[in-house]
């Protein structure tokens, strides 16, 4: 049948484009300890769901002897499928092929598949690993980037976008990884920045390893510019697929809910929290304690540990977790952390996911680094985010809750929905030691015995204020509750508020603290 | 993935607390107010040319020396009235940022 020999010619044109950069370029790449960018797709995607689209896309350069190259498929993959059923939309630059630079048709094709995305609202998941420019394509390459960077932008907010850093991905390329949710990074693979160690030995004569400028590990714990850190493809691999069961497919939907699951016993929520304000405890087990399943799944945990932020179930329904953790800088509030908690406030309340935040805060962390880095306007995102969110707002005051701190960790002022403290909680305007040097300060100094009269008011106020029924009385706690009942409260108040309006005033955007 | 398990202290408001320290807090430079005397290199780069000397008289709004750095040559004003100390650098020789150029008094 002549349809045999179409179908043959098909079969060989695809063999051959499949190939990538050939047998060589693809040894190179397995030597660096990368996977090619086939593997990785069909790795990370439910098997056999991948429909690739755009596989013979030829580029049409004629300048710097293009005419003389054929590149297989332009050097990137784009196509969509599923990961646990549901839909993604991906592409996955070819290192094997020139480099895996971007052109005008190769950038074409990311393009197109992120419009693809955004038309049938369906989370993108980008696989970098690029040299950057196709310098031989010249302007025609940064017009690429151009587009690719509105897509992103335009994108923002209403499907989810994931970056998987799986090799270079420098100069004017990493600004599309720092426009979407999630960074991915793999220890030794991944590596970003704008100008890199040779730029930078030629004109300023300071000498840096690209993996000590811009490797996993930097931007991890360092930057803050990744979310996830792995030490291999598959670890990585793993995380991505965790984090999509966690989210929406876009911002008109809840995320799927899954079957419910009792906390394990291992976690004893009564045993964790110290009756000593001033000792430390992991916050992570509290979360542990009381998420189904004790699944807490952890987003940029290296990076401003003194604040955990990550996803948690409760009754099957995804919540996002913001919480102070004493046991890192007694879980102070500082630069870093305000950034941290502020954008994964504002990611939650764009994907409709429920906030549940936990305090136990001594305050923000002093300093003249602290100040002259901008801790103001770091520190007002936290409360700019809280406020601007129409999610559901559960807080747990466990302990500590003084002064800025208290407000800033979504108090009830900036409309958290439903406020319950422990009776471990010390709302105050200070802590009791605080409090002896300012509010008695004359009695302290010009009393007989200035270290007992000290020592007599710190425990006067300690009794009087350090406790969560000064805000009771007011109605600023909705619920002094045991640490046992703290998982039935939550679950109640998500149910409650699953249909929760509200309306904010008519604007086409705020103006966010710098 | 942890590397700073052993608990220190940190004062916050008087309140002593048992606490890990990041790296970060343990690395930070400990603020010293700066002497207008000293002059450094804002900006890694080559010095171009130098129009002072030691003991020259120098006045707010001279342009003691050329930065040559980023395909620009930036001047060099003097902040105050004063007179040259001492200098740190040659014509023709490369800075890095933060290095000391020279000193007034």
């Amino acid at each position: 049948m002549a349809l045999n020999k179409k179908i043959i010619e098909l079969q060989e044109k695809r063999e051959k484009v499949l190939l990538g950069g050939g047998e060589q370029a693809i040894e190179k790449q397995k030597a660096m300890g990368k996977r090619t960018a086939r593997e990785r797709i069909m790795s990370l995607l439910d098997d056999n769901s991948f429909n690739e689209y755009d596989l013979f896309v030829e580029h049409d350069a004629r300048d710097f002897d293009m005419d003389k190259k054929t590149l297989a498929s332009d050097g990137v993959i784009i196509g969509s499928g599923t990961i646990y059923g549901a839909p993604v939309a991906i592409f996955a630059q070819d290192f094997t092929v020139a480099g895996g630079s971007l052109g005008l048709m190769h950038s074409r094709k990311i393009t197109k598949i992120m419009d693809h995305a955004l038309k049938m609202r369906m989370p993108l998941i980008g696989i970098n690993d690029s040299g950057g420019a196709r310098i031989q394509e010249g302007v025609n390459s940064l017009a690429g980037y151009g587009e690719i960077f509105f897509r992103n932008t335009l994108s923002s907010g209403v499907i989810p976008q994931i970056s998987v850093i799986l090799g270079p991905c420098a100069g004017g390329a990493v600004y599309s990884p720092a426009l979407t949710d999630f960074v991915f990074v793999v220890d030794n693979i991944s590596k970003m920045f704008i100008t890199g160690p040779e730029v930078i030995k030629t004109v300023l004569g300071e000498e840096i390893s690209m993996e000590a400028l811009g490797g996993a590990r930097v931007h991890s714990e360092v930057t803050g510019n990744a979310h996830f850190f792995a030490k291999s493809e598959n670890e990585c691999f793993d995380q991505i697929k965790k984090l999509i069961t966690f989210i929406p497919w876009n911002n008109g939907q809840k995320a799927r809910m899954l079957e419910p699951g009792e906390p394990k016993p291992e976690y004893n929520i009564d045993k964790i929290v110290p009756e000593d304000p001033t000792l430390p405890y992991d916050v992570k087990d509290v979360i542990r304690a009381i998420v189904d399943n004790s699944d807490f799944f952890e987003i940029m945990e290296l990076y401003a540990k003194n604040l955990v932020i990550g996803f948690g179930r409760m009754g099957g329904r995804t919540v996002g977790f913001v919480a102070n953790q004493p046991l890192e800088m007694a879980g102070v509030l500082d630069v870093d952390s305000s950034d941290k908690a502020a954008r994964f406030i504002r990611y939650c309340d764009a994907f409709n996911v429920p906030i549940i935040t936990l305090v136990d805060l001594p305050g923000y962390l002093p300093g003249v680094d602290q100040e002259h880095a901008g801790v103001i306007r770091h520190g007002a995102k936290v409360l700019y985010a809280y406020c601007e969110a129409t999610v559901p707002k559960l807080t747990v005051i466990l302990r500590k809750a003084y002064g800025g701190g208290y407000i800033a960790m979504s108090s009830r002022h900036l409309r958290a929905d439903f406020v319950f403290a422990w009776p471990s909680a010390e709302i105050a305007v200070m802590g009791p030691e605080g409090a002896a040097n300012i509010i008695f300060r004359k009695e302290i100094s010009s009393a007989s015995d200035p270290d007992k009269m000290r020592k007599q008011k710190v425990e006067e106020y300690k009794l009087k204020f350090a406790n969560p029924y000064v805000a009771a009385s007011k109605g600023y706690v909705d619920a002094v509750i045991e640490p046992f009942e703290t998982r039935k409260f939550l679950m109640h108040s998500i149910e409650v508020s699953g249909n929760k309006v509200i309306a904010m005033p008519h604007k086409k955007h705020g103006i966010p603290p710098q | 993935m942890d590397s700073n398990g052993t608990l220190g202290q940190l004062n916050i408001n008087s309140s002593l607390y048992q606490t890990r320290l990041s790296a970060k807090f343990k690395k930070r430079k400990p603020y010293q107010p700066a002497d207008p005397r000293i002059i450094f290199s804002f900006i890694p780069g080559t010095i171009l040319d130098i129009f002072i000397e030691v003991g020259a008289e120098v006045k707010k709004g001279d342009i003691m020396m050329i930065l040559d750095a980023m395909k620009m040559k930036n001047k060099l004003i003097c902040n105050m009235d004063g007179k040259v100390k001492s200098i740190a650098v040659k014509k023709g020789e490369r800075v890095s940022k933060g290095d000391v150029l020279l000193i007034l008094e």
